[in-house]
């Protein structure tokens, strides 16, 4: 058994070598599929703020990962089709600039993950579980109905959008971009579960009512925890969208919402890098299986109930010394 | 009377057909021990939640540090500084000691939603947990897990916690249950001071810690206020031999 930071130093430096060696042997599209692996670690790290630390059980997160992949496909189309994206009251155009798209991805999930939380985190347990799920439901037939954007085609965006001094379209700068982004949520998301926040946060799921003796509203920590999650999985949804270059309903889907927190089960809730080893996991099965066989999801679901009835605290959990999942 | 800490008066509160609380009026003054007692299912639970905040009185006011905080939540009388214990313990049991302490001064401080520096490098929290932990004599037990305390460490651990919000009045849901003899002198002692700190308002079944602690006495049954005053003077009271102690003895 190793110290769980070495095994998160282990899964860092993979992340680091495994594309690096993939850049020098040529094999781009081994880089590919670790960005994919880095962008749903980081959707992931987002939900495992809600769901590991505050014990939200959001089956709705596809939400802001579909909202931030169609702020970037929105932007991003009407820059290439040199439209504005709306005159009225005021002039907005499209762009073609990751940092913008980022901005906006981040602004436009927090906000709705501000109007969801508040009304879906007034329940608990299932009902919770059900609310959250319907609000994903909502989002994902409305994009299948918004024909202007391509309704259930989605959105092509021709080119990879742009980083000032980089080329995008470089599969390893583009990984560089991702990982660097992983790395900054990642210290963000260990500090704030040992801050007086994630402190309370984490309070407030195994004693609410603790927490309130302390004149701490369980409701607003729950809240604030909901933004902060759901900003950073609306950020992983743009570069999602802009790794593929096309936007669907799909990013909206119940499926996504379950993929998303079979990544972070997989891999540990709770634990910072239990998302990142969950993904890791899940796209090279995902990558070597699905080659086999098309039933690949069969040989998931038994890893999956593997782990949940005989590793407590996930594969990191498993692999790893710690007494506890946090702190 | 008009410099209580904490006053209710009129108290009334209904489940369905059942009144569970009948015009109770009682007040805390500074620095006294006010024990509630009464026989299960008297009432005394409800009367506390209504206090703290959980339960909603259908009628009466609470009055605490001079404002009426009959609409205000829990945890807005917790930060106004109305601490309390659990009957049963509510801790953070994942956590060690420390940290459930340090979300104690970080709530009493107002910073629980500061989220970029870990807690256990804030040096004033920290210190503000540690002296609390120290009062109580847990200091030594602090980076061990809640899960791991004994049961007299958990009702330690609860009145440190309460302590740490630097409160101006105390409410304590028997703090000596499960205690056991020992235990229970131990912190009767420790109860003896605190009151120097704050008054406290006492539910207690245990009869020699609350005569040997309380400065005066209430006594609630089937949700309604029969007897109050003194020790001497509740004990000589003959409808409170009759319902409660006549009973026991």
């Amino acid at each position: 058994m190793m110290q769980e930071r070495t095994l998160n130093a282990l899964v860092l430096a993979g992340l680091i070598a495994i594309p690096l060696f993939a850049y020098v042997t040529d094999e781009p599209f081994t880089i590919t599929l670790a960005t994919r692996t880095v962008i749903l670690a980081m959707a992931a790290v987002g939900l495992n703020i809600a769901l590991g630390l505050g014990g939200l059980v959001s089956l709705g997160h596809a939400v802001f990962f579909g909202l931030g992949g169609y702020a970037m496909g929105l932007l991003a189309y009407h820059a290439q089709t040199y439209t504005p994206l709306m005159e009225v009251p005021f002039l907005i155009e499209g762009t073609k600039s990751m940092p913008v798209i980022w901005l906006v991805a981040v602004i436009v999930s927090a906000f709705a993950a501000l109007i969801i939380g508040y009304l879906s985190l007034r329940t608990s347990g299932g009902y919770f579980i059900m609310i959250t799920l319907a609000f994903g439901q909502m989002f994902f037939f409305f994009a299948i109905s918004w024909s202007a954007y391509g309704g259930e085609d989605g959105l092509s965006i021709y080119v990879r959008n742009g980083f000032p001094g980089l080329n995008t379209l470089d599969p390893i700068q583009f990984y560089a971009i991702c990982l660097t982004l992983l790395a900054i949520v990642l210290w963000f998301a260990s500090r704030l579960a040992c801050s007086p926040f994630g402190l309370a946060l984490n309070a407030a799921r195994q004693s609410p009512d603790r927490v309130r003796a302390m004149g701490l509203d369980p409701f607003r920590l729950r809240l604030v925890a909901f933004v902060v999650s759901g900003a950073i999985t609306g950020l992983a949804g743009a570069l999602f969208a802009d790794l593929n270059r096309f936007v669907s309903p799909a990013m909206f889907s119940w499926q996504m919402s379950g993929e998303i927190m079979i990544l972070i089960i997989l891999g540990g809730t709770g634990r910072l890098y239990g998302p990142v080893l969950g993904a890791i996991v899940f796209v090279t099965l995902e990558h070597t299986l699905g080659d086999i066989s098309d039933y690949w999801l069969i040989f998931l679901g038994l890893l999956l109930l593997a782990v949940v009835l005989f590793a407590k605290g996930g594969l990191i959990g498993a692999l790893s010394s710690r007494r506890t999942a946090h702190g | 009377m008009a410099n209580a800490v904490l006053e209710t008066r009129n108290l009334t509160k209904s489940f369905g057909a059942l009144q569970v609380s009948k015009s109770i009026s009682i007040d805390l003054l500074p620095g006294e021990i006010h024990a509630v007692i009464g026989p299960n299912g008297a009432g005394k639970t409800t009367l506390i939640h209504q206090i703290c905040g959980g339960l909603r009185p259908d009628g009466g006011t609470i009055r605490f540090d001079g404002q009426d905080v009959t609409g205000l939540s829990v945890d807005a009388r917790a930060a106004a500084g109305l601490a309390r214990t659990f009957q049963i313990s509510a801790l953070a049991q994942e956590n060690t000691v420390l940290e459930n302490a340090v979300l104690g001064a970080a709530g009493a401080k107002g910073q629980g939603f500061r989220m970029f520096t870990p807690a256990l490098e804030r040096a004033d929290l920290v210190d503000a947990a540690r002296s609390a932990l120290e009062r109580v004599g847990l200091l030594d037990q602090q980076s061990r897990l809640v899960s791991e305390l004994s049961h007299g460490q958990r009702r330690q651990l609860e009145v440190a916690l309460a302590l740490s919000l630097s409160p101006k009045a105390f409410i304590l849901d028997e703090p000596m249950a499960g205690l056991g003899t020992e235990g229970s002198k131990r912190m009767t002692a420790f109860l003896n001071d605190l009151r120097l700190e704050a008054p406290i308002l006492l539910v207690e079944h245990d009869m020699d810690a609350v005569f040997a602690l309380a400065d005066r006495i209430s006594v609630l049954v089937y949700g309604e206020i029969i007897a109050s005053g003194t020790v001497d003077e509740v004990r000589a009271n003959p409808k409170v031999q009759e319902a409660y102690l006549g009973e026991a003895a």
